[in-house]
């Protein structure tokens, strides 16, 4: 048996020699494919810091993105009711058997998700309401009043004091009653059912 | 499997066919005593149709139509709108039956106005226009999208599309993500980006910058035609197997970041209560399959009935489905359709004797993964019993009464 296994000198350079003559071939045609992607399309154009402000109006829980501006609570329920209200009910909580074109948006009686018991972070509500609210006007808002409106929502939802002005500073500090309930998924496929 | 479909009269049709013969033009003359002879038959509906093989018909147009007895059609409510799956006969969805979900309705681009500006963590931020986009070198691949809250229940008097209409198949086309990203010199240090919408929903999702590099693309093109609008048009991300609302449509920017963003439709949606917790940043759609035949409202009669249906996985390819026609006691393993796609819908087929006695029908697909697909009893034990609507995909069976009548089993969710 063991006789057999062995590999005679010569075969194994044989097969030493097919191999790396095989890598060689081998390396030298991906080289080839690769060479025939260029370093740079060349497609395309430098954005300029206009474009990019433009459209970039993102928050992150950090609070990069945030504008100058601030708000407060008072300013906010006058808002609100403006421009808010139509859809949202007038203290925009759940209505028992109404169904309002809009979601409520702080906790009230019933068990729906809100704000108040749901949002993980207070700055997606001023990155929400800037870029898709009011629902009929979205983008109208200044950024004055997304933070009054952010302000008046998490007062309504008791989550800050009537007197709390919001701007780039204090948002980001606000803390959400729901953050400690968030888990990232960890699952990665294979017969667990999670 | 529009059998019943065919005994019932045809509606809706006398108007198109007289709007073609117009649209003909100077040919319409000619046909015109012809096909208003048929729109006549067609509109007080009866099926009797003169013999085609005595007279010539319509001479060639510039779009095709349906069969006037042909009407498959998607369910619209206010936010959605889902795919007729239990009248098609294999993967594809048909472009003008994909399913639509969108948070601010469709809007209308100018493709001569569309830019995609790419920016944060690279050396060069830069836009392009479609017309750029489309001189990429280029990848075609079919694939499902599916929505992340795609799971009714409740009633008997359910069909396919009700149940789980938010999923559909096109054949896409468009550039790699990673062969844009090359471009721009990505920083090493980015974990995530930002794809944002140009709709009114100005929507946005936080993406782990690993999908771009594995298998992510910016397509234009939806089974050989542009992208249609309710799907995107001019172009949109697309995530293969990943939760529908992350394939983002109308793609204007991608932000590369270090961090997530945190936004609306990741914290506020999409996410689920699992005991005592909420989870976040579910991407990958879960193994899936479902009986499309025979389903509510079909009627089968006794005799060799071929068992059809879809099965998916957005964690790789699709490795077995097994078809039960005695309630789950037995199981049999169903023939797969290749070839069998990654993260595409796959139909597999199962050829059952039905003695005419009461039963369940019901499928449970496997992935490459080793991951078969739960039952909702499973999926509440592991969850919880406030398990919402996101990411579930149990087994669904559907009765078969002694006349014939197929019914969804409604299982209690809560
Ligand atoms: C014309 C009706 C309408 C008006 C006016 C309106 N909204 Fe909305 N709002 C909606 C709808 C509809 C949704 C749900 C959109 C969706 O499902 O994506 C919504 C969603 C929201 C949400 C997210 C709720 C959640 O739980 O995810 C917030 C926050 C919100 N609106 C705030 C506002 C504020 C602040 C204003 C006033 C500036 C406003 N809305 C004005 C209709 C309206």
């Amino acid at each position: 048996m063991l006789k057999k296994l062995k590999l005679r000198r010569s075969h194994a350079l044989i097969f030493g020699g097919i191999t790396i003559i095989g890598m060689v071939i081998w390396l030298w045609l991906s080289y080839q494919n690769k060479q025939k992607w260029p370093q740079t399309f060349g497609y395309g154009k430098t954005a300029t810091q206009q474009d990019i402000t433009k459209w970039d109006i993102d928050v992150r829980p950090d609070g990069k993105g945030l504008p100058e501006g601030s708000g407060n609570v008072a300013d906010g329920a006058i808002i609100y009711t403006n421009k808010c209200a139509a859809c949202h009910g007038a203290d925009g909580k759940e209505i028992k058997g109404a169904k309002l074109p809009g979601p409520p948006l702080v906790v009230g009686g019933g068990k729906t998700k809100t704000i108040g018991n749901y949002w993980p972070y207070a700055t997606t509500l001023f990155d929400y309401v800037r870029r898709a609210m009011p629902y009929n006007a979205p983008g109208s808002l200044t950024n004055d009043e997304v933070y009054s409106l952010c302000a008046w929502l998490l007062n309504e939802n008791k989550i800050i004091k009537a007197n709390q002005i919001m701007n780039a500073r204090t948002l980001p500090k606000v803390e959400m009653p729901a953050q400690k309930l968030f888990i990232v998924d960890d699952r990665k496929g294979g017969p667990e059912v999670k | 499997m529009s059998m019943e479909q065919q005994d019932k009269p045809v509606k809706t049709t006398g108007k198109k066919i007289s709007r073609r013969t117009l649209l003909g033009g100077a040919l319409a003359t000619a046909i015109l005593p012809v096909t208003s002879v048929f729109a006549k038959y067609i509109q007080v509906g009866v099926p009797a149709i003169p013999d085609p093989t005595k007279q010539p018909g319509p001479l060639p147009g510039k779009v095709g139509t349906r069969s006037p007895f042909e009407n498959p059609v998607k369910k619209p409510s206010d936010i959605s709108s889902r795919t007729p799956l239990q009248d098609l006969y294999s993967t594809i969805t048909p472009s003008d039956l994909h399913f639509e979900r969108h948070h601010a309705g469709v809007p209308s681009i100018d493709p001569n106005q569309y830019e995609l500006l790419i920016h944060g963590m690279v050396e060069r931020p830069m836009k392009f226009s479609l017309h750029d986009l489309k001189r990429f070198p280029s990848v075609t691949r079919t694939c499902f999208i599916e929505c992340a809250g795609n799971f009714r229940t409740g009633k008997e008097d359910i069909t396919v599309q009700e149940i789980l209409g938010l999923t559909s198949q096109s054949e896409w086309t468009g550039v790699m993500l990673s062969t844009l990203f090359r471009e721009l010199g990505v920083d090493p240090k980015a974990t995530w980006f930002l794809a944002e919408g140009g709709d009114a929903a100005v929507l946005t999702r936080s993406i782990p910058i690993r999908k771009a590099w594995d298998d992510a693309m910016i397509v234009y093109a939806q089974n050989g035609e542009a992208i249609r609008p309710e799907q995107g048009y001019p172009a949109r991300l697309l995530l293969p197997g990943w939760e529908g609302n992350t394939n983002v449509k109308w793609l204007r920017r991608i932000e590369i970041s270090d961090a997530p963003y945190f936004t609306r439709e990741e914290t506020s949606k999409y996410t689920y209560p699992v005991k005592d917790k909420i989870r976040m940043f579910s991407f990958e759609m879960d193994a899936r399959s479902i009986i499309t035949y025979p389903s509510f409202p079909q009627t089968i009669e006794r005799g060799w009935i071929e068992i059809r249906g879809i099965a998916w996985s957005g964690r790789g390819k699709v490795v077995k489905v097994e078809v039960s026609t005695d309630a789950g006691k037995n199981w049999n393993e169903a023939r797969l359709q290749g070839p069998v796609l990654e993260k595409a819908h796959t139909y597999f087929r199962h050829l059952w004797h039905w003695d005419g006695s009461e039963t369940e029908i019901l499928s449970r697909v496997t992935d490459e993964t080793g991951y078969t697909q739960p039952t909702l009893k499973q999926l509440i034990d592991a969850r919880g019993k406030d398990i919402g609507g996101y990411h579930m995909n149990p087994v669904t069976a559907w009765r078969i009464k002694r006349d014939g009548n197929v019914v969804f089993k409604p299982e209690s969710h809560k």
